[in-house]
């Protein structure tokens, strides 16, 4: 490459528009509605939940906005270019040095995110207007969900870790107060406890992985890029320059991450999403499966460049993010075949594939796991909505499949045909959207060296293929079983995530016309979603050649070495290819950046690899899938249907069978373990040491303080009360008493004599005046 | 112009004024003698204004004349009452302020 070629690549012109300019406004006009359901919401005609539907719908035209003019920007510019983010930041406050900065960070990452997030929520929202209908509290249902938006748009689009922070919390709050929305019941709310301090358990991770980065990076970036030890992109520069000491940033990479394992349901801090599904089915459609609980798989995206040095992602073959990974794909989905509640079927399928994300971004297959967060949106969102669909019009409010689904594939056929494209899309048959993202993750572990974890990425797709076919069987076919079946109301599963809620029953139109499909605002979200879950797929179809990765070329940050100087009035932002540094003919099949220190110039991103698709491969997934489809299908006709004596009835028989299914039910006595073990040895101690101190050390201070206060007030009662004040006092008592004896006579009582007193006094006044003037 | 004359006249009546004030130990007389003390002062405004050539002194000596008519019914009333409950109006009889 010449010179004059490096010249024109060093100008070429990035494109801009207003939508990536403004994009701050996504998450602030949700967050604007928010206060305005707050407070006017209950005089408005709707409740205001037209506020929030139309907040979402302003933030998805924005966000598409915004992803369209990225994408512009990306085509624009030439191979291996950069492409800088479009970062804008305003100092939100300063303290003792610090400043904290409030801004916006738009790139591939983060438009994907937002577009999803906004699309989501938007679906959510509509399809809530229906299936929340007449509930006490709609208002604050609608005003916690849009503030959700707002958080979780917030973080997406956080330019430094203190707003990405302030984000994460607003959505652990939001989750809380959504989670215990039905808070009469004590297990509604006792779930709503149960997310809420794992999540803070998990939080203590970020916090201390933010502190650690700020103080290790701060100086570097300041001198190097004039940015705040907060930023991302500094952050994410500081971690590639081969300047980190490596225990710091391991150190703090675990912390990160401890905070991702609470936050997207990682083992073993996933025991509380499968409670959150006692919330009302929107929220687990929204928070619990395609938005929230990806931001812990987000955080580690965002922040690659540090998990990805401090964890040695691609020198060996094994890391905490592919252990964790791995674990959490294999336990929650064996965890999955003994729910009879459909919805904790499809929240342990959730933990499962937010388990292939963190598999995927633990063994460098970056893209690959930000397209599933892409594809599971979609798909999940979809069987979610789909479950809210058949509660709310045939099973009465039960989410039990065993007592009251089965043969709803004639009654809901608009609900089954959404069901099932998304269930494929989740077991990952061509050419569903799961195909495209799921196997390419297990491709690329295995790519990339973590065989072991390959086979358990395959393991678990065989499993997410057998449980989804029980679920899919017990809901959709066989004989039709209580509630769906016409029968009247019974009582309702024990565990309490699905109990109706009593404003919400009083209204139920279909007590006597027995099971039906759902209304418009229902069946309308669940279509387009289904039609997502099988055509996103396309947008990164790998199989059909380079032209086809769309994702990739719009996504993924290109790894190379930019030369960062600070022009005055813009640190940071006049970003240019550094093209001397990196020898032209391999710049872009190999960028130095991830694997030795750059030289000339900062890096972004780390260099990654892509498995090239092989359809041998993919063949044997895909017959891994079919192959835990059709066991699975035989073995539920002749559990549920046949009750075939061979196989039914087989736990209870066979008593090593049996140990592990009770195992299994009572999930893996994990909540026991914290529950009992880890919250009562630290607990119980803690308060005995509380009381102790209490005793002796407080109430010993308490009473040396109270004896000496009681000898230092005598003193100074008899010294200085006594002596002192009170001698002032009479003294100056008596001198009143004798000036006014003195003063007694003049008060005759004459008015001639006060007359008389009067005029000489304004004589002598007159007279004093005189001489003065003169 | 003759100021003079009108102080000299001004003085004396004040002097009267005050001296009845003083002397007197009738209440009607003492209010009388109020009078006289503050018409010497309007004369005195008077004049000066003469001198002057401006109006305010004689707009002063109409707000003190509104002020004295004011100041005579007040007074006039408290006597009335003083004679009510003393059958006589002598200010020596009213001193049980003595202190």
């Amino acid at each position: 490459m010449n010179i004059l070629a490096a010249e024109s690549e060093v100008l070429a012109p990035l494109a801009t528009g207003w939508f990536m300019d403004n994009a701050w406004l996504i998450p602030v006009v949700p967050t604007v509605a928010f206060a305005l359901i707050i407070l006017i919401g209950k005089r408005l005609p709707m409740k205001g939940s037209e506020l929030g539907v139309f907040s979402m719908v302003i933030s998805l035209v924005l966000s598409a906005g915004t992803a369209y003019q990225w994408i512009q920007r990306v085509n624009g510019t030439s191979e291996g270019q950069f492409v800088s983010p479009v970062v804008r930041s305003w100092s939100w406050w300063q303290s003792g040095g610090f400043d904290f900065g409030i801004g916006q960070h738009v790139d591939g990452l983060s438009v994907v995110v937002l577009f999803v997030v906004a699309f989501i929520s938007t679906l959510v929202q509509v399809y809530s207007l229906e299936y929340l209908r007449g509930d006490r509290r709609y208002t604050h249902f609608f005003a916690a969900l849009t503030l959700f938006s707002g958080g979780m748009l917030a973080m997406v689009l956080a330019d430094n870790m203190i707003l990405f922070l302030l984000g994460w919390e607003i959505m652990g709050l939001c989750s809380f107060i959504l989670i215990g929305h039905w808070w009469e019941e004590d297990a509604n709310s006792r779930a709503a406890l149960k997310a809420f301090f794992t999540l803070r358990t998990g939080d203590m991770g970020l916090l201390v992985g933010i502190s650690m980065l700020y103080f290790a990076a701060n100086d570097w970036t300041q001198a190097n890029l004039g940015l705040s030890g907060f930023s991302i992109r500094g952050i994410s520069a500081w971690a590639l320059s081969g300047e980190p000491n490596s225990s710091v940033i391991t150190i703090a990479a675990v912390a990160l991450f401890i905070a991702s394992i609470g936050k997207s349901g990682q083992f073993p801090l996933h025991t509380w999403l499968p409670d959150a599904m006692a919330g009302p089915t929107p929220v687990s459609s929204l928070l619990h499966s395609s938005t929230m609980v990806v931001a812990g798989v987000f955080l580690v995206a965002r922040l690659y460049p540090v998990f990805f040095v401090g964890l040695d992602i691609l020198g060996s073959g094994g890391n905490l993010i592919v252990i964790i990974g791995g674990i959490t794909i294999v336990i929650s989905a064996a965890l999955a075949f003994v729910q009879d509640d459909i919805k904790r079927v499809l929240a342990y399928s959730t933990v499962s594939q937010l388990g292939y994300m963190m598999l995927g971004l633990g063994a460098g297959a970056w893209l690959p796991a930000v397209f599933h967060i892409f594809t599971h949106a979609f798909f999940k969102a979809c069987l979610f909505l789909g479950a809210g669909s058949i509660s709310h019009s045939a099973s009465h409010h039960s989410f039990d499949m065993k007592k009251d689904m089965g043969g709803l594939r004639k009654v809901m056929p608009i609900t089954f045909a959404t069901w099932i494209v998304s269930t494929l899309a989740l077991c990952g048959v061509f050419p569903f959207s799961g195909f495209f993202s799921k196997d390419e993750i297990i491709d690329n572990v295995g790519h990339n060296g973590y065989n072991t974890f390959m086979i358990i990425g395959l393991v678990g797709a065989f499993m997410t293929a057998a449980y989804m076919t029980r679920a899919t069987y017990l809901t959709f076919f066989g004989e039709p079983r209580g509630a769906s079946a016409g029968h009247a109301a019974h009582s309702h599963d024990p565990h309490g995530a699905s109990a109706p809620h009593d404003s919400h029953a009083a209204h139920d139109p279909h007590g006597a016309t027995g099971p039906h499909e759902s209304g418009l605002l229902i069946t309308v979200p669940l279509i387009i979603l289904s039609v997502l879950a099988l055509g996103s797929g396309f947008l990164n179809a790998t199989p059909f050649g380079e032209s086809w990765e769309r994702m990739k070329l719009w996504v993924e940050p290109r790894a190379s070495v930019v030369i960062a100087d600070s022009y005055p009035g813009g640190p940071g932002e006049s970003l240019k290819l550094a093209s001397g540094a990196v020898p032209a003919e391999e710049s872009h099949s190999k960028s130095v950046c991830g694997s030795a220190t750059p030289e000339k110039g900062v890096c972004y991103a780390p260099q990654l690899n892509h498995a090239p698709f092989k359809w041998s491969k993919a063949l044997v997934s895909l017959l891994i899938v079919l192959a835990g489809m059709a066991i699975s299908w035989v073995l539920s006709i002749l559990v549920f249907t046949e009750r075939d004596p061979r196989v039914a009835g087989l736990t209870s028989r066979i008593k090593v069978l049996g140990l592990g299914h009770k195992f299994l039910v009572d999930k893996y006595y994990l909540d026991h373990l914290y529950e009992n073990v880890v919250v009562r040895s630290v607990a119980y101690p803690i308060s005995q040491a509380a009381y102790w101190f209490n005793q002796n050390v407080l109430d010993g201070v308490l009473h040396t303080v109270a004896r000496f206060a009681k000898r230092l007030s005598a003193w100074v009662y008899k010294n200085i009360d006594q002596r002192v004040v009170d001698t002032t006092v009479n003294n100056s008592a008596v001198l009143t008493k004798s000036v006014g004896t003195a003063a007694q006579p003049t008060q005759s009582g004459r008015v001639s004599q006060y007359g008389a007193l009067l005029f000489s006094a304004a004589a002598i006044a007159a007279l004093v005046l005189v001489i003065i003037n003169t | 112009m003759f100021v003079n004359q009108f102080l000299f006249l001004a003085a004396v009546l004040f002097c009267i004024g005050v001296y009845g004030v003083v002397a007197r130990k009738n209440a009607v007389l003492m209010l009388m003698s109020t009078e006289l003390i503050l018409n010497s002062v309007n004369i005195n405004l008077l004049a000066f204004a003469m001198r002057n050539g401006s109006t305010d002194g004689h707009t002063f000596a109409l707000y003190i004349i509104a002020v004295a008519a004011a100041e005579v019914g007040v007074g006039l009333g408290l006597v009335l009452l003083v004679y009510r409950n003393k059958k006589s109006i002598s200010v020596d009889e009213l001193s049980e302020m003595r202190g």
